[in-house]
């Protein structure tokens, strides 16, 4: 399928995988680190109704785990970025939300716990070609 | 088991979710492809790149999708916030199909439709995953 789409002139099939799937990786790690934070802190439009935006704010930035999720999110980030410059936004963009898609699902249903029904396998398995296509 | 329902406002947060993602990764590919080819070898070139003004644009819509994505996992679970991103793709072609009226083909179309699906798969069921005597809206309640 990846092997199909138009490389820019210089970068090779491999080269081009390891950089989506740098990306792909540090973000699950990232999202579901921060998708755990968030769960352990509760509803911030509660917080934020009790105690105002610096009291939602003052919730999220004493979390540990939120830190541990942003480090890994800001790798993603810069792995991004790195790619990028190599290749183009259509081909890199889509190519790593799609498979990050696939891999947050296992990852949440593995350490979050949360219930990936036939629904949401099914979802994430459509919005992943669809990602895909959409690129074209 | 009955499921809360969300909010407008939720729905507000899901759709800010959606657009300023996309908006945001396409001021950094802007950004990025002006700038020399980067090695691997001067990781400090990527650092500089942040102070240029499409690359800071885009970093600061991506602060507002993140601000609007940690309050979204707040209420609902990933794998139910994740395809909201992806629902960003498909706001982003339909403007440029009816604003800037750019051409969209077939497969785009297609992916278009595949997630729209998906999407409307996700968003019928339940949001949050409630298990028995863990409930997220009680630990709220209880911390504040």
């Amino acid at each position: 399928m990846i092997a199909s789409v138009r490389l820019p002139v210089g970068v090779g099939f491999w080269p081009a995988a390891a950089m989506i799937v740098s990306v792909s990786i540090t973000s699950t790690i990232g999202e579901v680190l921060t998708a755990a934070a968030m769960k352990s802190i509760g509803d911030l439009d509660l917080i934020r109704a009790r105690s105002g935006v610096r009291g939602a704010i003052r919730a999220v930035l004493s979390c540990p785990l939120f830190f541990a999720g942003v480090s890994f999110l800001s790798l993603a980030f810069f792995a991004l970025l790195f790619a990028l410059n190599h290749l183009d936004l259509s081909f890199a963009a889509p190519a790593s939300a799609s498979l990050t898609l696939v891999t947050n699902a296992v990852a949440a249903k593995l350490f979050l716990h949360e219930n990936v029904d036939r629904r949401r396998w099914l979802a994430a398995a459509l919005v992943c070609v669809g990602v895909y296509l959409i690129a074209h | 088991m009955p499921h809360p329902r969300l909010k407008a406002s939720q729905y507000l947060i899901l759709l800010l979710v959606a657009l300023s993602a996309p908006l945001g990764d396409s001021c950094l590919s802007r950004g990025m492809s002006a700038m020399p080819t980067i090695s691997p070898a001067h990781p400090m070139a990527l650092l500089a790149a942040v102070f240029t003004p499409w690359i800071a644009g885009g970093i600061g819509l991506l602060i507002l999708f993140f601000a609007c994505y940690l309050t979204a996992l707040s209420w609902a679970d990933l794998t139910y916030v994740l395809p909201t991103t992806a629902f960003g793709y498909v706001l982003i072609a339909l403007l440029g199909r009816f604003w800037l009226q750019e051409h969209i083909s077939a497969m785009r179309w297609a992916g278009i439709l595949l997630i729209t699906l998906g999407v409307g798969f996700v968003a019928r069921g339940p949001s949050l995953t409630q298990n028995p005597g863990d409930s997220g809206e009680l630990a709220g309640e209880e911390r504040a």
